[in-house]
């Protein structure tokens, strides 16, 4: 057991807790954050996706400690009322279908534009490749990234 | 008197003489190079074979690779996903490295091995390990436009880190290379010492 100091969405957050335990476990069942999903949990669909310090990682093998001292973004944390614009994006493309791997698979588009601002069809594939969604809703994510790109580009532009 | 003074310049000069030779030949007698006073040819290619039997397996290769996607499995196959080296060996955007493998193996059959820094070489120095010949690892290996500025010492060095060690701790069902670590690492100093000739 150990104690962990970390932000999440913003928060601080000190929990004593095994230090190994995964961080999607760490989020839905100390935090109460449901948001991100449980798919695989061996890092193969992406589902689990959330931000450590800016960058995608897989929640279902990232130990909690490996968060300790760092800031954690979920799904829940990009908005209080669904007003990311990627998540905006996704909704102007009604993305999605069962829902279940959206919060992955926003995460995965936000961590891209973030290094991409103006990503092609072949960047989005290759990026967003290792987000499975069962209900094949591939075409829609690609619209949706490209419309989210092109609002954060008007945004900036304010 | 001038006997004392012959003998003083002699010995500065034979001082100077021993100080030029060993700038001359510099890292490679540290590095058992080729200029090496221990040189043996076939033992050195006896040795690199013997090293080649790990550096050719596929926990080596893997991370090798000739194109731009890892590989994975017994059989190098590319990597799940569109998974890539990316700018800087550490992946593309949303899927580096570092999203999936943690710093030790992930627990469970197929979850995501790990070590310390896992990365792939970068896309200017690709130390392509993949389909190479013995003798053409070999001459990679010693050169420095090729093996990332290394002489042979610092490539020995690499192979103390926890990446490459990792290889005998691969986790899940992979398997571990061909030699143990200690007669690899022996192997390869073996080579290195004898003059680092390579096979033909």
């Amino acid at each position: 057991m150990k104690k962990i100091n970390l932000t999440v969405n913003e928060k601080a957050v000190s929990i004593e807790t095994d230090e190994e335990k995964p961080l999607l476990w760490f989020l839905r069942e100390d935090l109460n954050l449901t948001g991100t999903k449980y798919g695989c949990g061996i890092a193969q669909c992406g589902a689990c996706t959330v931000h450590l310090d800016g960058s995608a990682v897989r929640s279902c093998v990232t130990p909690v400690v490996r968060a300790d001292g760092k800031k954690v973004t979920t799904i829940e944390g990009l908005s209080k009322n669904a007003s990311h614009p990627v998540q905006r994006a996704w909704l102007a493309e009604q993305v999605a279908q069962c829902g279940y791997c959206q919060p992955g698979q926003i995460m995965s588009a936000i961590n891209l534009l973030a290094k991409i601002p103006h990503p092609t069809d072949a960047e989005i594939d290759r990026a967003m490749s290792g987000n499975l969604c069962r209900c094949g809703t591939y075409v829609r994510i690609r619209k949706a990234v490209h419309r989210a790109a092109a609002a954060i580009d008007e945004r900036e532009k304010k | 008197m001038s006997n004392k003074k012959n003998i003083l310049r002699l010995s500065v000069i034979g001082a100077a003489l021993l100080f030029y030779a060993a700038l001359a030949s510099g890292n490679r007698i540290n590095a058992g190079g080729e200029n090496s006073p221990k040189t043996d040819d076939a033992k050195a290619r006896a040795a690199f074979l013997e090293s080649y039997k790990v550096f050719s397996s596929a926990r080596c290769v893997n991370c090798h690779p000739g194109g731009d996607r890892p590989l994975q499995g017994e059989n190098s196959q590319p990597h799940a996903f569109l998974v890539e080296r990316g700018a800087d060996g550490k992946g593309f955007a949303a899927l580096n490295c570092s999203a999936c493998h943690q710093d030790k193996n992930s627990p469970g059959m197929h979850a995501p091995p790990g070590a310390e820094d896992w990365h792939l070489p970068p896309p200017e120095m690709k130390m392509t390990f993949e389909n190479k010949t013995a003798k053409e690892l070999c001459e990679q290996l010693k050169n420095p436009k090729l093996n990332g500025g290394r002489n042979l010492r610092e490539v020995a060095d690499h192979l103390g880190t926890g990446l490459v060690r990792w290889a005998w701790n691969p986790g899940g069902n992979r398997q571990k290379p061909p030699l143990e670590y200690e007669e690899f690492v022996e192997s390869f100093e073996t080579w290195r010492d004898s003059g680092a000739a390579c096979p033909e």
